[in-house]
């Protein structure tokens, strides 16, 4: 569905992205994982026909976004990152505008079932202006979706949500994935884990790894860090780590706590628990920190350079 | 041409629910309004003194054509540069749309605006047809009216072509009204001290393809192919302008 060869991108002298490479089939999920300017929302640019790429090539349901982008964009539902909406439109007008630009031949039946899907119905009278930012994502996603696309590009659905409208939009996102293809953008790790079928992870204008939330997971558990609380006097406790096998790098935080980590593959957290128990400690707090994206890029590149 | 009309319909609509376009519909309504019962008012008092002449619209379109000069930068400054400054352009980028469509629809929806003005200053000259017998000359009023359509016309596509530039609302009215400005007065004068050139200059100056022909009833191609060129321009460079940003 998305073929991507040598995708390179110049902003004048500014290379964006450098050579991409990479594909999604039908009914996949592929989530883009970089940090802020690693080239997601140029990739996706190229890819929805926005821009052509300066160089390489890019096919989006069988046509090449260059020489056809129109055909291209038929095809495509993009929401563009900062999900931008016209504030004096209602939800309804709106909707209808874009059907119209699509020429869908049955706009209403499919704005009602699209409200329905991003759960709007009820707002569907009201000034996009007034609508919360969760709910202008999910305008956002049905404007994306009113054509019911082949493709579905999404970049960073979403950023700047609460907690409970994160879990919400995931959970639309994967179930609209089940028959569509859907390319979506983050830059937080366990969302790519949590929806995507395949994650792509990116930096710098470059792919730096490909694989599936399961291996990438494993390839991470060696990049875990825990954190540990205990009640009272921690002087001994580092020593005491380090007699348990499995610990790593054990460092004494200046909040009083200590940081280890641990060897790939290897979870000690319950041999630390039965060891500071049998030592008569009161044990307050274990819990896994993650780690920054940067940090991640260094331990999926095998470079040996985890903690600082 | 479908994708012309949606873009244009929902500019329309958009006018119907924006404040300066309110502003400025009453206020070219008002002045003309004025202006024409002025002239009523003239002519009925000195209907039986002046008797050879005969009341007509002229008066009223040369009025319009000088109020569009001011207020069609404020109908055309949020035209694109306001979906650039929002963002909302990257949506119509990647509709099925092309360039030039969304363009002609941003003029079209302005036009059609005036357009409705225009047919409600209409009135003005039915009313004065029902003073004079035995009526007025109905198509000197309506090559005058063709005019201020064609006039309407070249500046909504310069306005549409310059909004296409900028991301900012100000900066488009600012350097649309300066070119109207220069096109309007400006680029007379040196027609009438410059010892050569003198005859571009003179082409180039748009009051003078109205005023002196149009506005008078008359129909000259040379004024046709100017008004109509001077909008192709304009969208040309309007549709130039979104593809540089495409390819930037
Ligand atoms: N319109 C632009 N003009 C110039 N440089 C840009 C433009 N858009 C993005 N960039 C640069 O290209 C790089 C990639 O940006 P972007 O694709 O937005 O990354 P991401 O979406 O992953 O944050 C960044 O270095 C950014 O500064
Ligand atoms: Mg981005």
């Amino acid at each position: 569905m998305i073929k991507v060869k040598g995708l390179t991108k110049d902003y004048g002298a500014r290379r964006a992205i450098n050579n991409l490479t990479f594909d999604a089939e039908q009914g996949e999920i592929v989530g883009f994982l970089g940090p802020n300017g690693a080239g997601k929302t140029t990739t996706m640019r190229i890819l929805s026909g926005y821009m052509p790429p300066t160089d390489g090539e890019a096919v989006v349901a069988g046509f090449d976004v260059v020489t056809d982008s129109i055909e291209v964009r038929r095809r495509v539902g993009y929401m563009p990152e900062t999900v931008p909406l016209y504030r004096d439109m209602s939800v309804y007008d709106f909707l209808k505008f874009m059907a119209d630009l699509r020429h869908l031949p049955n706009a209403e039946d499919r704005i009602d079932e699209t409200l329905e899907l991003v759960a709007m119905t009820d707002r569907a009278d009201g000034y996009i202006g007034n609508l919360s930012k969760g709910m202008k994502q999910r305008i956002g996603l049905a404007q994306a979706l009113l054509h019911r696309p082949e493709v579905l590009i999404l970049d960073e659905p979403t950023i700047g949500l609460d907690p409970g409208q994160v879990v919400e939009v995931r959970e639309l996102i994967k179930e609209i994935g089940k028959e569509r293809t859907v390319l979506l953008s983050t830059h937080i790790l366990s969302e790519a884990q949590n929806i995507c079928d395949r994650v792509l992870i990116i930096n710098k204008g470059k792919i730096v790894t490909e694989d599936t939330p399961e291996n990438l997971q494993a390839r991470l558990v060696g990049a875990e860090r825990v954190i540990l609380r205990i009640r009272g006097e921690q002087d001994d406790l580092p020593l005491l780590l380090k007699k348990v096998k499995g610990v790593e790098d054990v460092e004494p935080r200046s909040d009083g706590s200590v940081e280890f980590a641990f060897a790939p593959g290897r979870d000690v957290r319950p041999e630390v628990a039965r060891a500071l128990i049998k030592e008569g400690y009161d044990l307050l707090e274990m819990r896994l920190v993650g780690l920054s994206l940067e940090e991640i890029f260094l331990e999926l590149t095998g470079s040996e350079g985890k903690g600082n | 041409m479908r994708n012309i009309w949606i873009i244009a319909k929902k500019e329309y609509d958009h006018y119907f629910a924006s404040l300066i376009a309110y502003a400025v519909a009453f206020t070219i309504l008002l002045v003309l309004g004025i202006i024409f019962g002025v002239n009523l008012w003239y002519y009925t008092n000195n209907a039986f003194q002046s008797s050879g002449t005969i009341p007509d619209s002229s008066s009223v379109t040369g009025a319009f054509v000088f109020l569009l000069v001011f207020f069609v930068p404020a109908l055309t400054m949020h035209l694109v540069s306001d979906e650039n400054r929002l963002g909302t352009l990257e949506l119509l980028l990647t509709a099925p749309l092309r360039d030039h469509e969304l363009i002609v629809g941003k003029w079209l929806g302005g036009f059609l605006f005036i357009f409705t003005l225009v047919v409600i200053t209409l009135v003005y000259p039915v009313v004065i047809d029902n003073f004079v017998q035995p009526g007025i000359d109905w198509s000197m009023v309506l090559t005058s009216y063709l005019g201020v359509l064609l006039v309407t016309s070249a500046f909504l596509g310069l306005g549409v072509g310059i909004s296409a530039m900028f991301s900012n609302q100000i900066a488009t009215m600012f350097v649309t009204f300066t070119l109207f400005v220069f096109l309007w007065w400006l680029v007379g004068f040196p027609a009438n001290l410059a010892p050569v050139g003198a005859d571009v200059f003179r082409y180039l100056d748009m009051s003078t393809h109205f005023y002196d022909t149009l506005n008078q009833g008359v129909i000259q191609l040379g004024d046709l192919v100017y008004f109509l060129s001077l909008t192709a321009l304009g969208l040309f460079i309007g549709t130039t302008a979104i593809e540089i940003r495409r390819w930037r």
